[in-house]
């Protein structure tokens, strides 16, 4: 038979020579094996304490963005919503009163925004949609929870704090 | 007949000092294994309850204790309460006749540090290793589940094969000391050299076999875990599969001491007469040394298990009964042939 690759590597059907037959000097060389790896680096971290580093692309939370005046910049457009194939967000929009100018970047803002971080899986594809770069997806992931509506992530989670009270403060 | 209460006390505290040690040593062994097999395997093992996870055996016994007692409907009663305490019970009677150290002196009292000094002392821990099958195929025949009968069947027919082996390496031990007490073999390789010198294959014989007996790797068929769902235990659960799992570290530890007193000098060590400290000291430095060397085996015990995959079944008895037999054989008739010749 024609091998397809050049790769191929015919198994050893041999009958094991006697050294083999005794096992012990494979169980030996195996056992050295194991005992150098008792003193290599180990693999593993201790995690809450010592956090190994997200990949700089890497994928998790989402915030809504506000701009330099502290106003949030989702106008409730649903484009995110649209694009999400987990459909994990759902918004309902309303429309900026006089006065609430210094709250809401254009006149109309979402009133409610919800993630549902049970149903997303984190693609991103609302952050691509998003024209109005309100929504980006952050290096932190979904912490445990003991009930699903712990999940479900309104406006007062995801919204970024205000970069003018944040001065302030 | 007067009763010697001084007697019986001081035996009473000895074998509960011994209980405790085998339990404790038991207990640490666990975490000992887990700790292993994660350096082995490049983690780092329990290190959440206590300092290094130290806490992490009486975690776990705690969980075992507070687990849901079930025992199934078609199950044996009796036989199944019957086989994890007869399990436990033989694990920790062999402990014994096991020389833990020579003689304490207080308060001009000679104490000796073996809870029983039997002339037989080699064949009562056969008879009652020979019994230890019993809780094992118990619990598999109570069970009424087909998984565990297979599983105790194959525990039942591997111990039982192993054993030959290991009582014929045994013989021609016996041939050089000429004794069965296991304090006079100790006695004996404190002023000569260890037994492993003059019978280094029936140390390798009885070593392998002490695995199989013991229910280690490569010889865990009867608890294959990914074959047989966890094997003669399947059915068990809370602490009568604690006592189980208990079972199996005590036998560890016993045989790994038996080991110790039989082929490398038990509680002596090298230069043991020539230090010039007092009894007591000396005596508490060679349980010292027993125990570290019990350490050394549980560790090989736990190596080998991290290392080396299990064998077939029919390779285990082929092992058993065309390799490990013959050459006990063949031991026994060298080791034969020397002491004769050196008498005549």
């Amino acid at each position: 038979m024609q091998a397809l690759t050049d790769r191929v590597k015919p198994v050893d059907r041999r009958p094991l020579t006697f050294m083999e037959k005794l096992y012990l000097p494979a169980i030996w060389k195996g056992m050295a094996i194991t005992f150098k790896h008792i003193f290599q680096k180990k693999a593993t971290v201790s995690y809450p304490e010592e956090k190994r580093p997200f990949s700089p692309v890497f994928r998790g939370l989402h915030i809504l963005n506000r701009d330099e005046e502290g106003r949030e910049r989702c106008t409730a457009c649903g484009l995110c919503a649209v694009a999400c194939p987990a459909e994990a967000i759902t918004m309902e929009a309303a429309e900026r009163k006089p006065g609430e100018e210094h709250l809401y970047r254009e006149e109309k803002y979402a009133a409610s925004y919800e993630i549902n971080m049970l149903r997303c899986i984190f693609c991103g594809f609302c952050e691509e949609a998003c024209p109005k770069d309100a929504i980006y997806l952050t290096e932190t992931f979904a912490p445990a929870n003991y009930q699903r509506k712990g999940f479900i992530y309104g406006k007062e989670d995801l919204l970024i704090p205000d970069p003018k009270e944040k001065q302030t403060v | 007949m007067t009763i010697d209460w001084y007697f019986i006390l001081e035996k009473l505290i000895l074998i509960s000092g011994v209980l405790a040690l085998s339990l404790i040593v038991a207990m640490y062994s666990t975490w000992g294994e887990r700790k292993v097999a994660a350096v082995i395997q490049d983690r780092r093992g329990p290190n959440r309850a206590g300092p290094l996870g130290l806490l992490q055996p009486l975690a776990d016994g705690g969980k075992l204790f507070f687990k849901e007692e079930i025992i199934p409907a078609s199950s044996h009663r009796f036989l199944f309460i019957l086989g994890p305490s007869l399990a436990m019970l033989v694990a920790c009677m062999t402990s014994a006749v096991i020389p833990w150290g020579d003689t304490l002196v207080i308060a001009g009292q000679e104490i000796s540090l073996q809870v029983a000094d039997i002339n037989i002392g080699i064949l009562y821990i056969f008879g009652v290793v020979s019994l230890g099958v019993y809780g094992i195929m118990l619990g598999g025949w109570a069970s009424n589940n087909k998984y565990s009968l297979l599983a105790s069947v194959r525990a039942a027919s591997q111990i039982i094969s192993y054993e030959l082996a290991m009582g014929l390496s045994l013989i021609a031990l016996l041939m050089l000391t000429g004794s069965l007490s296991l304090k006079d073999i100790v006695e004996q390789q404190r002023h000569g050299l260890w037994n492993v010198v003059y019978q280094p294959l029936g140390f390798l014989i009885f070593l392998v076999c002490a695995f199989a007996e013991c229910n280690r790797t490569p010889f865990d068929l009867p608890e294959a875990e990914n074959e047989l769902n966890g094997g003669y235990h399947l059915e068990y659960s809370s602490m009568k599969l604690g006592f189980y799992l208990f079972a199996e570290y005590i036998n560890m530890f016993v045989s790994s001491a038996l080991m110790a007193s039989l082929y490398f000098g038990g509680y002596s060590f090298p230069g043991m007469d020539s230090l010039g400290l007092p009894h007591n000291v000396v005596t508490i430095l060679g349980f010292l040394a027993l125990f570290l060397k019990i350490l050394v085996f549980l560790f090989l015990f736990m190596w080998v298990r991290w290392t080396i995959p299990r064998f077939r079944y029919d390779q285990l008895m082929r092992l058993g009964w065309n390799v490990m037999i013959p050459l006990a054989l063949l031991n026994m008739l060298i080791t034969g042939a020397i002491v004769l010749f050196r008498q005549g």
